[in-house]
Formats: structure tokens, C-alpha cells, sequence
């Protein structure tokens, strides 16, 4: 797959990392990038805060460079960036005044055949999840990841649309990929303050304070963005907000592709890692120890199991067919027992009153005979059949009620 | 996936053309008629009407700056519908707006509140109303994309201390920035810089005419 690809003016400046974990990204994942001739800045907020014609004709002029090159997807990873030429492409599609208006200042001709995407787009929909899983090799177990989405890649839904506005889902999935559990909390898309924390810091560091905070009370232990004015604030105003606040966060941001490209096997200097104003070596070390404790148990655990079940094998072996074959007269009484007083036996099996009760409305058929023989041979391995069961149950319930 | 489901221009069309027969409501507001002249031109050029307002309030209660704002967005355009007009160009408000586009998403009824603001603070630019940080701030930006095509960071700041007179604003935060090479001292230029003063200059005059 190959894409016309408009870095922006911060990819070799402030968003450094972006740039670079942007290349990486789609050399891991086999996507190829053209970066656009000459291509010029936005104009960004100042651009439609001064001028609605300038504001549309600067990104259209890229626009344009873009369609000459016969590519009509176009990668913006900076979510500025990606919204004004997201702008600029809908008012060619469907203003046909403006659509001139706009030919007139930049003397040149548009066909409004491009598409402006944002890398999370690309990666959920162009590229997808599994892709992306089939690539990891250093898994970021135990990671606990805020998406952390910002304004104007989710809004106005009009011109972006490949996410829900107000609880996106694509960063989220992208983190789960790579092995992160992704954090639920209620700022992923709220404003963290943009420009504002330069020309207005008294309002713009109450807004950023606000974003950190709820990720904080929400258990993240990061925060993963994908627009780089977002990082600027976040990381490098990060200590001025814990000044004025006098709160301690110490919240390593990351930019989604940095940690793709390290979860896929890159060393944290390739994509910049050591540029960031909060440290964010550490945390990834961390992460890295836990996730190897984690694998351990998990392997210790299974060759304590294994070990368990060819002991009892033995034992049976010894004693001889008849007591190792669970009788059947028992396996008859408990189907019984469970057909007629499904509530006492559940109670037996479950020792939370709530799932017990779960656990006696969906005993089936098929159920009983499994638990029945289960309960015969061995109560502890019953126990456990009798939680799976009530876990799928609230799984399933989950899942009807999204 | 979520495009067509939250796609409002079909409804947003229709709720155009009931807000027209709201017109005669505006007989009922003091505004005199150059005021209301005004008003539509913002309107004409925001995109929507501000007569699809039902004063709700969502908009207010999602927005991320209104802590810090005079008139907060459903006061702003209760304003607007008054034909207070000359009070909403001069309100604070409207430059404390970041720009995060949560009212417009959230408004039931369909209106840009944001490109309202984005709108009125291009005419309160034009009237010389402004606030002087901000204004700054955009004019710094702009300076460096007419000249060098390009966004020049330390040239903005530089710039944009000395016009606002707070010469060691994020001083602190410069020398860092050099150290780990995310700002060069010198700016960023594409080849095209004659093409690009000529864009300004025909925005600048062509603009002017909306």
C-alpha cells in the first residue's frame, strides 16, 4: 500500500518523535510513504482564527500537490494537520463558490480526489488490528495506556467520521494490539488547552491539568496520544501544571507509533524516546520486567497444573479401575440433585450468592452432565467449570447490552 | 462507520428552511437593521443560524474553556439572537475559545458554534477588537508561513514575546528544546516562498469581500 504523506511542520521540530515513529511504522508494517513536494504549513488555528479563504487555500494547495501525484489517500499524522485539510477537501467536494474562490488565490486547479487520513484510521482500517499483532514482538503486558484522542481528530464528525466523537475506540484497539490494557476514563477527547497554554496560560493549564488528572484517577500510568501540539503540552508543560497545581503526576506520553515501533522490536532510540521532556525509558522497563513476571507465573502455574493431573492419574492407576471410572450411581445422584434443586447445588459450587443464583438460571442439560461428572471425579475442577460457566453468562450479557 | 450515522447536512438543511419562518421572532428583538445586517452576514459566513437555538445550555456544559469565559457559548449566541451584537464581538469569550469543536458535535439543534466563534473573531479582528495575546500569538504564526511556507517555532516565540512585551515567557523551556533538537534556530524554507506571499495577498484581498 503506498500513501502521499504530509508530515507537517513539527514532525523535524517539536514532534521530532512523531516523524521518526511515524517512518518506523510504516516500514514495520509494509506501508509505504511519498512525502509531498514542497508541500506548506496548514496554517493551523491561527490561519482559520484570521482568514476563512486563507484557512481553506493553504491546505488546498498540498491538496492539490497531492492529487498530481496520482495518489488519492493522504497521510496527515498531526491532527491539526489532518483537520484542516480535512476542512479544505470538504469544502471542494460540496462548496463549488468557495471551491473557485479557492482556485483563484492559489492559481491552480483542484479535482477534490483526495483523502486526507489520520494515522489512526489508517492503521484500524487500512492496515488493521491483526496486522499490527502478527508484528509485536516485545508485547507491552501490564501497560496501563490512556488513549488519549484530543479534539480534532474525532471532531467535527462531519469531516472526520472514522470514530465515534465522543468515546472513541481505534487508539484503544491499536493498545490492545500491542498487548496494553487500554484504560477507560472520561477525557479522551476532552481540549487539552492547544495554543491557549502559550496565549492564555491561566485558562490553558487549568484544561491540560484537568486531562491528566483523569487519567491519573482512572489507573493509567501513561497516557498515548496521536497529535503532537497534544504531546508539546502534555509532556513539556507537564512540570508547570504540577507546579501550579502543587500535585506530583509523573505521566510518561507517548506517541502511539513510538510505542508500536518499540512493542515491534525497535530500541527506544530509534524513534526518539530520549527527547521527551517526561521520562519515558523508565516506565517501559517497568513494563518490561512485569510483563516477564507475568509470563513466568502464568508458565509456573500450568507445569504446577500439569504436574497435579499426572499425579492424580498415578493415584488412580494404583488403586485400580474400578474407584478411577467416577461411579456412576454418584455422577446419577448429583444430576439429580442439580435438576431438582439447581439453587442449593449452586450455592455449593459458587460461593458468591449473586453468581450462585446466575449459575442456577442457566443450568442446562448439557450443563448438569458436565458438572455432575465433573463433581463425581473431583469437586475442586467442578468449582472451576461452575465460575467458567457464570463468567461466559456475564460475558454474554455484557455483550447484548453494548 | 459513524459517518453517515451522525451525518447532519440532510437534517441541518431541513431545520434551515423552519428556522426562515422564525424570521417574523426577530421583529420582536431591539436590534436595528444594520445590526441584524451584521448578524446574517456572521451567520451567512458561519454557515448556520443561530435562530435554531433552543438555549439548552449542552453546549455550555461541555465546553472545556467556559470556566474561564464572560458569556459562555449559550450566552454568546443569546446575545446574537437579541441583536446584542456589538456586546458578543467584544465579549472575552470568544477568544478563549480553543477551538475543540465539543459545543458543535453536541448541539442538538444542529449549530456551529464554533465556526459562529471562529467567524466572530475574524470580525472582531476586522473592527479592531481583539485580544491582544492571542491576535499576537496568530499574527507571529502567520508572519512565518507567508515568508517561509513553513511553521518556525523559535522565530513564534521570539516574536511573539516581544510584541506582547513578556520577553522571558518559556525561556526556561528554549535551551531544552535546542538541547534535544526539537527546534532549529534557523527556519524551515520551501521553494515556493514567492508562491506563497502571492496566496496571502489574494486570501487578504479576496477575503475581504465575504
Amino acid at each position: 500500500m503506498k500513501f502521499a504523506y504530509y508530515p507537517g511542520c513539527s514532525a523535524d521540530g517539536s514532534g521530532i518523535e512523531y516523524g521518526l515513529s511515524m517512518e518506523r511504522t510504516a516500514k514495520i508494517l509494509g506501508f509505504e510513504l511519498q512525502e509531498l513536494e514542497d508541500w506548506n504549513c496548514c496554517g493551523a488555528t491561527s490561519g482559520h482564527n484570521t482568514n476563512k479563504l486563507l484557512s481553506l487555500a493553504l491546505p488546498a494547495r498540498n491538496l492539490a500537490i497531492a492529487e498530481k501525484t496520482g495518489l488519492n489517500m493522504m497521510i496527515a499524522p498531526c491532527a491539526a494537520c489532518y483537520s484542516r485539510h480535512r476542512n479544505a477537501e470538504h469544502t471542494v467536494q460540496h462548496d463549488p463558490e468557495m471551491k473557485k474562490k479557492i482556485e483563484q488565490v492559489l492559481d491552480m486547479e483542484l479535482q477534490g480526489t483526495t483523502e486526507t487520513l489520520s494515522i489512526l484510521d489508517v492503521l484500524v482500517n487500512k492496515i488493521g488490528t491483526d496486522a499490527i499483532a502478527a508484528q509485536v514482538k516485545n508485547p507491552l503486558t501490564t501497560m496501563k495506556a490512556a488513549s488519549y484522542y484530543g479534539c480534532l481528530l474525532v471532531r467535527p464528525v462531519e469531516h472526520t467520521g472514522f470514530d465515534d466523537p465522543e468515546d472513541p475506540q481505534t487508539m484503544d484497539k491499536i493498545m490492545k494490539a500491542l498487548g496494553a490494557d487500554a484504560v477507560e476514563w472520561s477525557h479522551k477527547t476532552e481540549c487539552c488547552g492547544a495554543a491557549l497554554v502559550t496565549s492564555r496560560p491561566d485558562v490553558g493549564t487549568r484544561m491540560l491539568y484537568r486531562v491528566l488528572k483523569d487519567a491519573q484517577e482512572s489507573g493509567a500510568e501513561c497516557l498515548v496520544t496521536a497529535c503532537p501540539l497534544c504531546m508539546l503540552n502534555l509532556d513539556m508543560r507537564q512540570t508547570a501544571v504540577e507546579k501550579e497545581y502543587k500535585e506530583k503526576f509523573n505521566l510518561p506520553i507517548y506517541y502511539v507509533t513510538e510505542l508500536l515501533a518499540i512493542a515491534c522490536g525497535d530500541e527506544p532510540k530509534t524513534v526518539g524516546l530520549e527527547k521527551h521532556f517526561v521520562e519515558a525509558g523508565q516506565y517501559l522497563q517497568t513494563v518490561k520486567v512485569r510483563a516477564q513476571e507475568a509470563k513466568a507465573a502464568a508458565e509456573k502455574a500450568a507445569q504446577e497444573a500439569a504436574a497435579k493431573a499426572s499425579a492424580s492419574k498415578g493415584k488412580a492407576a494404583k488403586t485400580g479401575d474400578a474407584t478411577a471410572e467416577p461411579d456412576q450411581k454418584k455422577i446419577e445422584a448429583f444430576k439429580t440433585a442439580l435438576t431438582k434443586t439447581p439453587d442449593k447445588m449452586a450455592a455449593k459450587l459458587v460461593a458468591d450468592a449473586a453468581q450462585a443464583g446466575i449459575l442456577a438460571s442457566i443450568l442446562d442439560e448439557k450443563r448438569i452432565e458436565k458438572l455432575a461428572n465433573l463433581m463425581a471425579k473431583d469437586m475442586e475442577l467442578a468449582q472451576k467449570a461452575a465460575a467458567a460457566f457464570v463468567q461466559q453468562e456475564l460475558k454474554r450479557q455484557g455483550e447484548c447490552q453494548d | 462507520m459513524f459517518g453517515s450515522y451522525y451525518r447532519t447536512e440532510k437534517i441541518w438543511q431541513i431545520r434551515w428552511k423552519g428556522a426562515r419562518k422564525l424570521e417574523n421572532a426577530m421583529l420582536l428583538s431591539p436590534a436595528n437593521s444594520s445590526q441584524k445586517a451584521l448578524i446574517s452576514g456572521i451567520e451567512a459566513e458561519a454557515g448556520t443560524s443561530i435562530n435554531l437555538c433552543y438555549q439548552c445550555g449542552k453546549c455550555t456544559g461541555g465546553c472545556p474553556a467556559a470556566f474561564a469565559m464572560d458569556y459562555p457559548p449559550r450566552q454568546v449566541i443569546r446575545l446574537l439572537q437579541l441583536g446584542l451584537v456589538e456586546e458578543a464581538l467584544n465579549a472575552e469569550s470568544i477568544w478563549i475559545c480553543a477551538s475543540c469543536e465539543t459545543c458543535s458535535s453536541r448541539c442538538p439543534r444542529g449549530v456551529d458554534i464554533a465556526s459562529l466563534m471562529d467567524t466572530m473573531r475574524r470580525e472582531a479582528l476586522k473592527r479592531g477588537k481583539k485580544d491582544k495575546r492571542v491576535a499576537a500569538f496568530n499574527k507571529a504564526f502567520l508572519f512565518n508561513v507567508k515568508n517561509f511556507g513553513r511553521t518556525y517555532e523559535a522565530g513564534l516565540l521570539l516574536q511573539y514575546n516581544l510584541t506582547t512585551g513578556q520577553l522571558f515567557k518559556d525561556m526556561g523551556l528554549g535551551l531544552p528544546m535546542m538541547q534535544r533538537g526539537k527546534v532549529s534556530v534557523l527556519p524551515e524554507k520551501i521553494k515556493a516562498r514567492d508562491e506563497m506571499k502571492k496566496i496571502f495577498e489574494r486570501a487578504e484581498k479576496l477575503g475581504g469581500e465575504q
